[in-house]
């Protein structure tokens, strides 16, 4: 006979957040033991940041403003974006090596996996977006609207690769390998993050190009984040810019969740 | 092993099957992974799933460990369907994969704890299991190492003991011992004696006819997403895997024919010979007392043996005969083997 009752409460939504806790610390350990990898992907965004404030500086006319004054605020955005295709990577890692089949083996909640590794990734960009707060400053970056503002730009920055983060997630889960995961994880990322006002100002592009960069997630994020740290109107992009953010985790949550329920 | 591994939850299925399938189908675009497929296995048993690459072994076991999910027919672990109530299986089962799941950036202790946690114990409960686990299973020095460094075997080790945790009374293990030296492959073999022992019941896929053979009270071949024969390993030698041998090579081949007048009223006589090595087979139905007889006959014409064996059919010829494959094990070529079938060459000894 087979038995339909229900079992245990082990399996219950109140387990998301245990769950999640131990895969996060799972994955920021590996950062940890992985210093090489620690030290490369922090030298990368600060050799980025170098170049384009001295080699586009002299050239990009930033309305009046110094170049890094400028920058420093798309950078930030810029960051946990490109920053987010790491985690398709790791998780089509986990999926290659079995560790995926384990965990959906074991009573666990089922977003946790996910969860814990995007949770285990902001903090990792939490890390970035301090590196290169204290980096533009040494620049001569300063902020022009009070510490408030500041924390509320670096918070604003993260949350926006929170949400990134599982979009890429989803990619992770719906690809088969990871080689493919590293291509698929970046190439939609260079439109968005270039196609804006992140680097140059959106007027100077072409009309057609205008149109998408005005409505671009990546635009209005770094818009805010500018306005934030440096002063001016803050309200209309930062409420377009939530949207953004709430509108990406009502799609690719459950998307990526549903991909790793039902992975084949 | 040690002790620790004794299932604490097995009494509840007890009377009933601890795995059971009934008309499994699973098929992957045009491909038929599973075609019906119907088994049951008793609590405390080891069942082991027989058959070559493609055969479905692996499909049916991530459908039994809730990875996956059928396009038709019902199955159910410890009494629990694993369609209708996923959670309550995977409370109960454990799962080592066809590849160790182990992560390499973990030390051995801390991929046993996070498992332990996974299974919603405290962290004392979590700290003292991963102990004793690492202890049962000789991983004790390497425990504050990371899985990076340790070999296969010992990768093999620990992702069992992974999946033991929880002291699951149902495991399923998908080849677990490809890949590993024989030695380490004997350690297994003991571990999985002693888990039965202790009243879990086990279900193995594996390609090593050896292994089915000594491990399991019951092997189902599997072949294109079908059982096409299952049994004990006594019983599928006896149904499928052809006739006893004795086989016998003289010292002087010369006597050949001599020899094959001596004995050609034993056994069913069907006897074989080749007389340019002196290499006689006879098929036998009574067993070992002919074995004297033999010697006996050709001791009195005056004729010397170099060798003398019985060959038992094993699950190689099983297998052969039932899927018309070889295993990835054996190393005979297919068209040769096939043709040999029944009439076995001469020259390969019992093992």
């Amino acid at each position: 006979m087979i038995d339909h009752r229900s079992v245990a409460p082990t399996y219950r939504l109140a387990w998301t957040i245990p769950d999640t806790l131990v895969i996060a610390r799972r994955n920021l350990l590996r950062l940890i033991r992985l210093p090489q990898l620690l030290v490369w992907s922090t030298v990368q965004p600060v050799v980025l940041l170098l170049l384009f404030n001295y080699v586009f500086g002299g050239a990009i006319n930033a309305g009046g403003l110094k170049y890094i004054q400028y920058l420093l605020p798309g950078f930030l955005v810029q960051i946990v974006v490109f920053g987010s295709s790491q985690t398709s990577v790791g998780l089509a890692e986990d999926l290659s090596r079995g560790m995926i089949d384990r965990f959906r083996s074991l009573p666990m909640a089922r977003p946790a996996v996910l969860a814990g590794r995007t949770l285990a990734d902001t903090l990792r960009y939490t890390f970035l977006v301090l590196l290169m707060i204290g980096v533009g400053s040494i620049m001569g970056f300063r902020f022009h609207n009070g510490a408030p503002f500041a924390v509320a730009a670096a918070m604003l920055s993260v949350l926006f690769g929170f949400a990134f983060t599982w979009i890429s997630a989803f990619i992770g889960m719906s690809v088969k390998d990871v080689e493919t995961a590293q291509v698929a994880g970046f190439v939609w990322i260079f439109p968005i993050v270039f196609a804006s006002s992140m680097f140059v100002p959106v007027e100077t592009m072409p009309g057609w190009l205008q149109a998408f960069a005005k409505i671009n997630p990546v635009t209005v994020t770094v818009d805010t984040v500018r306005a934030l740290s440096l002063g001016g109107e803050i309200i209309t992009p930062l409420w377009k810019c939530m949207a953004w953010i709430g509108g990406i985790l009502i799609v690719f949550l459950p998307l990526a969740v549903r991909r790793y329920r039902r992975i084949p | 092993m040690a002790g620790g591994t004794e299932p604490a939850k097995s009494a509840r299925f007890q009377g009933e099957a601890a795995i059971s399938a009934e008309g499994l189908h699973k098929a992957f675009g045009k491909i038929k992974a599973l075609d019906g497929i119907d088994l049951a296995v008793p609590p405390g048993t080891v069942t082991a799933l027989l058959g070559p690459n493609g055969a479905g072994k692996t499909t049916f076991v991530r459908i039994l460990t809730t990875l996956l999910a059928p396009d038709k027919g019902t199955a159910s672990v410890a009494g629990y369907d694993v369609v209708h109530n996923p959670a309550a299986v995977r409370t109960l089962i454990g799962l080592a994969g066809q590849y160790p799941a182990v992560d390499d950036n973990l030390t051995g202790r801390e991929n046993l704890e996070m498992v332990g946690r996974l299974y919603h114990m405290g962290g004392s409960e979590a700290r003292r299991r991963a102990g004793e686990l690492l202890e049962g299973f000789g991983l004790s020095e390497a425990a504050n190492r990371r899985a990076k460094t340790y070999s296969g075997g010992m990768r093999r080790r620990l992702d069992l003991a992974a999946s033991l945790v929880a002291r699951p009374p149902v495991l399923f293990l998908d080849e677990p011992t490809a890949g590993l030296d024989p030695r380490s492959r004997l350690g297994l073999w003991d571990v999985i004696t002693s888990l039965v022992r202790g009243g879990t019941t086990v279900l193995l896929t594996t390609q090593y006819l050896e292994e089915a053979d000594r491990l399991a009270n019951n092997i189902a071949v599997l072949n294109n997403g079908r059982i096409i024969e299952q049994g004990s390993a006594q019983y599928l030698k006896e149904c499928c895997g052809g006739d006893v041998l004795v086989q016998l090579r003289l010292a002087d081949h010369a006597q050949t024919a001599l020899a094959v007048e001596l004995l050609s009223t034993l056994g069913d006589g069907k006897i074989k010979s080749v007389a340019e090595t002196g290499d006689i087979s006879i098929p036998v139905v009574g067993g070992p007392s002919i074995m004297a007889e033999v010697v006996r006959r050709l001791d009195a014409g005056g004729i010397a043996l170099a060798e003398l064996a019985m060959r038992q059919p094993t699950l190689d010829d099983v297998f052969l005969a039932l899927t018309g494959q070889t295993t990835e094990a054996s190393t005979e070529d297919v068209a040769k083997t096939t043709v040999s079938k029944r009439g076995r060459r001469f020259g390969r000894r019992a093992p």
